[in-house]
């Protein structure tokens, strides 16, 4: 089985223009948000360093869904994920 | 032939259509980095400085509160501290004029692991002295002093001024709680200083392990203990490299000189309209000329009487004469930034600045006479000058 996580045209210069990450959960067990990011950061750490602080906290304007729903209103990084499930990084609408 | 015909030449050989681009920036050309909310746009002219071609903008959509052309050991780099209101926060430079950008993976300016903060974003880059040209630093929000030792690819935050035992103290200004200037000595390698809103002027002697407020004669009118040891918001210091011991403050309220790197600090509010503002340029040539934009207060953050002045000494601050021949003296409620006024190095010295409606003004013989060389910015918050070839500027 597999997480399919979806990475916004901005952040596609640190994913080598991948729009789709992939991770096997055969070979990596992702059973959460912060796991899964966790697993993206081995293949692409620059997506990671845009989506999170280094205080390990999600960025006050990007959101995470999970199969459509914000994991914000769930239990942020510590959202539980099915397998298989796709996880989807998007930038909020703020700014100026 | 120069470095920058040559880079030039280089280039135009395997990007012909950039060849009219590159070959526009020689040896002497003068390049205004201007810092606006939603991009950067780097303004180039001949030394004749009366006609002017903006390039940009670069980084659409993100802010630039800083930015720095760095021409030591060969180099001509520019670099920008740019921010993502999603992303975040990275330095990028460029070593062919802004034609191509770095795009680090990795976010270069970073917290260590476990202090509990995180970068906002770079308000100051500076290149630091001719005798360590690898050495940049970088002042930012939260406040902090980063190093950089491979002239701005990797940074290193300096823990001597994170474990000042004023720091946990220190509160954010209007504008975050930023370090926003740095200044060197350029012939001490040890001496050096930061200002942070708020937290005041702080000078280390000894490379960055040891810092100590300087801030005795700085007046902090929003506390009630009004020269209390630190906890003041300046906006901006200056010294000139051939007196680096004389600083000019622009404070919260308050003109200020310094004869000896901030030890103390004496009121050169002589003659001006209000003692508020944010901005202050060095003369290039002139260790006793400064430049300012006073702005009408706290409350009222707008030039005074809506009449759009620079005012000058040229006597270390015992006077102060307004500069307006061609700008605006009438309704002109514009707004000045702490790093929004800057000067060149020629020898008739180009003073520009640039404002918070995104308008950007210059003169080309030292402020007597201005016109504005582009009128529909973004807002303005950084405007650095530069000659080509020129290491230090």
């Amino acid at each position: 089985m597999a997480i399919t996580i979806e990475i916004p045209s901005a952040l596609r210069l640190h994913s080598r223009g991948s729009a789709v990450v992939t991770i096997d959960t055969h070979e990596q067990s992702c059973d959460s948000v912060g796991a899964a990011l966790g697993a993206l950061e081995s293949q692409y750490p620059g997506v990671l360093d845009r989506v999170m602080t280094e205080e390990g906290d999600l960025r006050p304007h990007v959101n995470i869904f999970v199969d459509g729903e914000n994991s914000r209103f769930a239990n942020g990084l510590s959202t539980p994920i099915r397998d298989p499930a796709t996880i989807t990084i998007l930038a909020a609408i703020s700014g100026g | 032939m120069t470095f920058a015909e040559s880079l030039a030449e280089s280039r135009a050989a395997t990007h012909p259509e950039t060849k009219s681009e590159t070959k526009a920036k020689a040896h002497g050309d003068v390049v205004l980095m201007v810092g606006t909310v939603k991009g950067a746009f780097f303004i180039w002219s001949d030394a004749a400085r009366t006609s002017w071609r903006i390039d940009g903008p670069h980084f659409p959509g993100e802010s630039v509160y800083s930015l720095a052309l760095d021409q030591r050991n060969g180099r001509h780099r520019l670099l920008a501290g740019t921010r993502s209101f999603h992303w975040g926060s990275v330095v990028r430079w460029s070593d062919d004029f802004g034609q191509s950008w770095t795009a680090p993976d990795r976010q270069n300016v970073k917290f260590p692991a476990g202090l509990g903060v995180s970068l906002v974003q770079v308000w100051q880059i500076l290149p630091g002295r001719a005798s360590q040209p690898d050495v940049i630093y970088a002042g930012v929000e939260p406040a902090a002093l980063f190093e950089s030792r491979d002239a701005g690819e990797t940074w290193d935050m300096v823990r001597g001024l994170h474990d000042n035992e004023d720091r946990p103290k220190w509160q954010p200004g209007g504008g975050g709680l930023c370090l926003h200037t740095i200044v060197i000595d350029p012939n001490d390698a040890g001496r050096m200083a930061i200002a942070v809103s708020s937290g005041g002027f702080y000078r280390t002697d000894d490379g960055g392990n040891n810092w100590q407020a300087r801030n005795v004669g700085v007046r902090a009118e929003f506390l009630p203990d009004k020269y209390p040891k630190f906890g003041q918001c300046v906006h901006k210091v200056v010294n000139h490299p051939a007196r680096p011991e004389r600083l000019f403050l622009q404070n919260h309220w308050g003109l200020y000189r310094s004869d000896n790197w901030g030890d103390s600090w004496t009121d050169i509010a002589n003659d001006v309209p209000s003692d508020f503002g944010f901005s202050m340029q060095m003369h290039p040539h002139d260790p006793d000329t400064v430049y300012i934009v006073p702005i009408e207060s706290d409350q009222f953050r707008c030039v005074p009487e809506a009449k759009l002045r620079v005012y000058r000494t040229t006597d270390a601050g015992a006077s102060w004469k307004p500069l307006a021949n061609g700008l605006p003296q009438k309704d002109a409620y514009e707004t000045i930034l702490r790093d929004a006024l800057s000067a060149d190095s020629l020898p008739s010295a180009g003073i520009y600045f640039g404002t918070r409606s995104g308008k950007l003004f210059g003169s080309a013989n030292d402020g007597e006479n201005w016109s504005e060389i582009a009128g529909g910015l973004p807002s303005i918050v950084c405007v650095k000058a530069a000659v080509v070839g020129t290491p230090i500027s």
